[in-house]
């Protein structure tokens, strides 16, 4: 099953293993991977990384034939933190979803581009950028791509005042 | 009048397609960078119809939003906002009647249909044949008269609710959708001899626009345009959702990679939906439309919570982060055409414009989905 050794490969990115097990709705969470309850949530594998091993994290989802499906953010204003989500499925009948997620703090927000290892994450980093500001380094192109060109603003960001 | 601009041999001029250009079906700017008639290199605008839905989501509550998803693809709406509802239904284990899901697939398909068809008018137009366009307008306004009376719109659906439907199907519906049918069978083998089989046609898209691939995999391409590169994806089958698995229906595959692959699967599609109405309205069940237990005001729980469906263009996805509040923490909306249409840089360069354009169609876009 692919879920079992794309779960094996992601925990080998931490040291100590991490719980293998859905923690508490809301609880505070460390770096790891969990299983999740695909009929609660409608996907199976979420693994909480630090921005300095998502290219890691994401070689290993490439190298196991993943396809990516998004990449969004979500601005955790009271924990003053950003966090990135990167979706990734699959093409076969091995049905396996898997969110790949990092948190970078809010006044310097920076994670490594994925672009090299899937040209497909261009827009979705673009779009990221538009809507939370967030700096994707290393992007070949980052200029707005929904919002307007001379666009100095980010609507998603819990305190945006239009 | 000034005298015509003379370019030297290898010399580039920058032509823009669009932001109005009739092959682009909407509001999207394509910058080409020309040699001659070969594309060099091409840039996708985006953002001339962006409405900012996601943050629509953050402040209205999940009942108040259900409009929004209906404009998104206005051609085939009811898929998006059946992916709406199932993540709903999903994060607060809503459980629908079975008479309702039967519903919901019936519909979804017949909008499916008539979003096949309308492409497929407006492909074959913009290849320069006319008239299917009418016959395919024609078989879609039955399609569009039958939904209309269930749901009250043409277009802009919002018949779906959480838990069930707003209006359950009477007698006409289910006479005319089993008179449709057939003569939409019939419709099928008309254009198959029409155009599918038509040699210049077959010309004119053979070897045009090839996606490999690994390419569909690197962009997230999905839909009919991963199935014309030989991958057998459907979300209806590999992550099967409501009532789906209940039907026999196949997902068609082409290997070719190319504008025809994509053509043939989409054509082959609209004989699968119709199987799939047939059986449904031939399974439908009794009893009720809606979900007894539901809470009059929806409020999900604290979690992250995704659902991905099937639409007329490919793999929809919806995730909702919660705080446990009436409207979203968060509401991403994933939208197969942007995915889609992302591959379309890389793929045309090197080819000449009115290929583009004819690889562009083949893609079957709606910018109002890419933009968002």
């Amino acid at each position: 099953m692919i879920l079992n050794t794309t779960r094996e490969a992601l925990q080998s990115l931490f040291a100590e293993s991490a719980p293998a097990v859905e923690v508490e709705a809301g609880a505070p969470r460390g770096n790891g991977v969990i299983t999740c309850d695909y009929n609660a949530h409608g996907y199976h594998l979420d693994a909480k990384v630090e921005a300095d091993q998502l290219l890691a994290a994401v070689e290993i989802i490439d190298q196991a034939g993943f396809f990516i499906e998004s990449i969004t953010g979500v601005d955790w204003i009271k924990e003053k933190q950003l966090e990135v989500i990167y979706d990734f499925a699959r093409f076969d009948f091995d049905a396996c979803r898997v969110v790949i997620r990092t948190r970078v703090p809010r006044d310097q927000p920076v994670v490594p581009t994925i672009t090299s290892i899937y040209a497909g994450a261009n827009w979705h980093e673009r779009e990221t950028h538009d809507f939370f500001g967030i700096k994707f380094a290393g992007h070949p192109h980052l200029i707005p791509l929904l919002l307007p060109e001379d666009a100095d603003f980010h609507p998603l960001l819990k305190d945006f005042k239009a | 009048m000034s005298a015509p601009i003379q370019l030297q041999p290898g010399e580039t001029f920058i032509l823009n397609v669009g932001p109005q250009h009739p092959a682009t079906h909407g509001v999207l700017r394509v910058k080409m960078e020309m040699d001659g008639e070969y594309i060099v290199k091409a840039e996708t605008v985006l953002g001339y119809v962006h409405r900012m839905h996601e943050k629509m989501g953050e402040n209205r509550t999940y009942a108040q939003y259900l409009p929004n998803l209906s404009r998104l693809d206005y051609l085939g709406a009811l898929g998006y906002t059946h992916g709406h509802v199932l993540v709903i239904e999903r994060a607060a284990g809503i459980e629908v009647p079975e008479r309702a899901e039967y519903i919901r697939a019936i519909t979804v398909e017949l909008n499916r249909l008539a979003s096949h068809l309308f492409w497929f008018g407006c492909y074959v137009m913009d290849l320069g044949g006319f008239s299917p366009l009418m016959y395919a307008l024609e078989d879609r306004e039955y399609i569009l008269d039958m939904l209309e009376a269930v749901t009250g719109a043409r277009l802009t659906y919002c018949y779906y609710r959480f838990g069930g439907l707003y209006n359950d199907v009477d007698d006409d519906f289910i006479e005319a959708a089993k008179r449709f049918i057939p003569r939409m069978r019939k419709s099928l083998k008309k254009y198959a001899a029409l155009v599918t089989g038509n040699i210049i046609f077959q010309k004119r898209l053979e070897g045009i626009g090839p996606i490999s691939a690994e390419m569909c995999r690197k962009y997230g391409a999905t839909g009919a345009v991963a199935r014309g590169s030989g991958i057998n994806f459907d979300v209806r089958k590999n992550e099967p959702y409501s009532v789906y698995p209940e039907f026999d229906f196949d997902i068609p595959v082409y290997h070719e990679c190319d504008s025809m692959a994509r053509f043939k699967v989409r054509m082959d599609e609209m004989e699968q939906s119709l199987r799939i109405i047939e059986q449904g309205l031939a399974k439908l069940p009794g009893g009720p439309i809606m979900a007894e237990k539901k809470p009059k005001n929806i409020k999900l729980p604290v979690g992250d919570f995704y659902q991905a469906v099937e639409t007329a263009r490919g793999s929809f996805g919806i995730r909702i982060v919660s705080d446990g509040d009436k409207n979203a923490y968060r509401l991403k909306l994933r939208s197969p055409t942007y995915s889609n249409m992302h591959l379309f840089d890389e793929a045309c360069e090197g080819m000449m414009i009115m290929d583009a354009l004819a690889f562009m169609g083949s893609l079957d876009l709606v910018i109002p989905e890419i933009d968002r």
